[in-house]
């Protein structure tokens, strides 16, 4: 499973309240949710971001609320992965139950620019820059995590284990 | 045997383990379920695509509407009347209608949902809360909420273990919110990522429940998966009075392992104030005193227990609102309100020119009841302060203890109540 896209780049601490504010919580619609994806942090990045491209940000991305709504929104606005250097406890674990692709890779999140183009491969967590040739592999996931995320999620690996 | 400490006995025993250790992955069964009017819809959608007929346990499932309720609009209606729907579908007995509900982390305590030596999950990230019990206590998102409300389940990774030791005595006008946000101060917003936080020493021991629920509240805003306290003749009395029940009290072993041991002396920590727009970013209260605020929000789950109420009346009382602030007092609960009322407290906070809300979220997550406007300011006694937080994305949210929050209303600009 590869991905190829342009990079966006945050920050560190990008919280759940930047991915999607409160007041759009009155639905839980991805594609409604992906309408404001983060949009207090980029007014207009809903708009810009086409279908594959990466979000490539800093430390503990996702922090605060546990909202599932975040990364939903994310994925439903087409991104394909989000590469941080670290991510927050709960989204984490909301991206992997949702099947949002995420990356660990401190250099590659450094390292990366604004814009560059990015191929990932889903399976090896292989992180290629087709802009400045550079490549970087993340974190695996521990073998358990790994079944959930090839079930497709929380609720498939669910359902297979009570099949 | 491994030395352990509470928070690794308690995911043991539900574990059905003798003990475990950081970074083993386990599952856990669990004793109560929580979740709320944003994280119960989506949870209720992903329940019905696994396809079981009934929900694990009719009693330990909690829904509680109080983000957006009473409903501030027609999609938070319906999404209300969805989680009021599945809860009579289902038999579930502890969903909350207005009038007898309140913010769910001030509710579940104060009704005796949570004892001792409880795993709990909820979905909203401030599930932490319930530590202060001595509960293992975590915030989930909504998907494994349904799977948690199908099976009783959850897996775990064993977080690391943090000590977070008080010595000294506390300063005048310093609460329990300023220990924490000194802590998350020094540590920062993710200094206790994915790691259990333990408080204690001589200063948390001399801390009310309630102070210690409303640290335990926010040690998410450090990144943290839990926190918790051990149990002592308080809390087992506080367990008493709401009916929990004691519950199972463990206590962390002499030799348990922590990956790092902070020791604090509370005579040097004053009030703290959170500048925008990260909880981290604390300040002592002296230091921020020319700021002017337009609004004063005081309660929610962090600060909104009946002490906190009473604690705000006496710094209220025979004062006026300053003419250009809005101060919005939100109770925990019906309980609360109700107990406000006859302790004369609604009086002081109406005559003060206060307002005084229904138990809900509200403004602190920029739901309703009290948004701001670009370029408004607030001090609150809230738990979060990210950008947008509490309305326009160029308004400001800063944090603080009830009394600085009381304070600042009747001055107009972020004060001690020193000051008055």
């Amino acid at each position: 499973m590869k991905s190829s896209g342009q990079a966006w780049k945050f920050g560190n601490n990008i919280d759940t309240d930047l991915i999607i504010p409160a007041r759009y919580l009155n639905s839980h619609n991805p594609q409604e949710l992906a309408k404001h994806a983060m949009e207090d942090a980029d007014a207009t990045w809903a708009s810009k971001v086409q279908k594959g491209d990466f979000i490539v940000a800093g430390d503990n991305f996702g922090c605060g609320s546990s909202r599932e709504h975040a990364p939903i929104a994310i994925k439903a606005a087409g991104v394909s992965a989000v590469i941080a250097k670290s991510f927050a406890r709960i989204f984490y674990r909301n991206a992997i139950n949702i099947g949002l692709p995420i990356l660990e890779s401190p250099d590659a999140a450094e390292a990366i620019k604004e814009g560059d183009e990015i191929k990932v491969n889903l399976v090896t967590g292989e992180i290629d820059n087709l802009t400045s040739g550079m490549s970087y592999s993340a974190q695996p996931f521990p073998g358990f995590m790994q079944q959930i995320i090839d079930a497709g999620g929380l609720i498939e690996y669910i359902k297979t284990k009570k099949k | 045997m491994r030395q352990q400490t509470i928070s690794e006995k308690i995911l043991a025993k539900h574990a059905s383990l003798k003990s475990v250790e950081p970074g083993q992955l386990i599952n856990c069964k669990v004793d109560l379920v929580l979740g709320n009017d944003i994280t119960a819809p989506p949870a209720i959608q992903e329940f019905a695509k696994i396809g079981v007929s009934k929900v694990f346990n009719k009693k330990k499932i909690y829904l509680v509407p109080d983000h957006f309720s009473p409903a501030k609009d027609i999609k938070s209606a319906e999404q209300i009347k969805m989680m009021r729907e599945f809860a009579r579908k289902y038999g579930i007995v502890n969903f909350f209608e207005i009038g007898c509900m309140g913010i769910e982390h001030v509710l579940l305590p104060e009704m005796g949902a949570i004892k001792a030596g409880d795993l709990v999950i909820g979905a909203d990230s401030h599930t932490c809360t319930y530590g202060a019990l001595g509960a293992f206590s975590t915030g989930v998102g909504s998907t494994d909420m349904a799977a948690a409300m199908a099976t009783g389940e959850v897996w775990f990774k064993v977080p690391e273990q943090l000590k977070f030791v008080f010595t000294g005595k506390l300063n005048k006008w310093v609460e329990a919110k300023d220990l924490i946000l000194y802590t998350i101060g020094q540590i920062g917003v993710d200094g206790a990522r994915y790691m259990s936080m333990e408080f204690t020493g001589p200063v948390i021991r001399q801390l009310s429940v309630e102070g210690r629920l409303t640290m335990a509240n926010m040690a998410i805003e450090a990144g943290g998966k839990n926190g918790i306290f051990e149990v002592d003749d308080k809390t087992a009395a506080y367990l008493k009075k709401t009916g929990a029940g004691k519950g199972l009290v463990y206590k962390s072993d002499p030799e348990a392992e922590y990956k790092q041991i902070f020791k604090w002396e509370a005579s040097a920590i004053e009030p703290q104030v959170s500048l925008p727009h990260l909880p981290s970013n604390t300040k002592p209260v002296g230091k921020c005193k020319s700021i002017k605020i337009h609004q004063s929000v005081i309660g929610s789950c962090t600060n909104g227990r009946i002490e906190d109420m009473r604690l705000a009346a006496k710094i209220l009382k025979g004062k006026r609102i300053h003419r250009d602030v809005r101060c919005i007092i939100l109770p925990g609960t019906q309980n609360i309100s109700l107990q406000m009322i006859k302790e004369g407290l609604m009086k002081t906070f109406i005559e003060a020119g206060a307002v005084v809300s229904t138990p809900t979220c509200g403004p602190c997550l920029g739901g309703h009841m009290g948004i701001l406007a670009e370029g408004e300011r607030s001090i609150s006694t809230t738990n979060r302060n990210f950008v947008g937080r509490m309305g326009h994305p160029k308004s400001e949210v800063y944090l603080s203890n009830v009394a600085v929050a009381a304070a600042s209303a009747i001055t107009g600009r972020i004060s001690s109540p020193e000051d008055l």
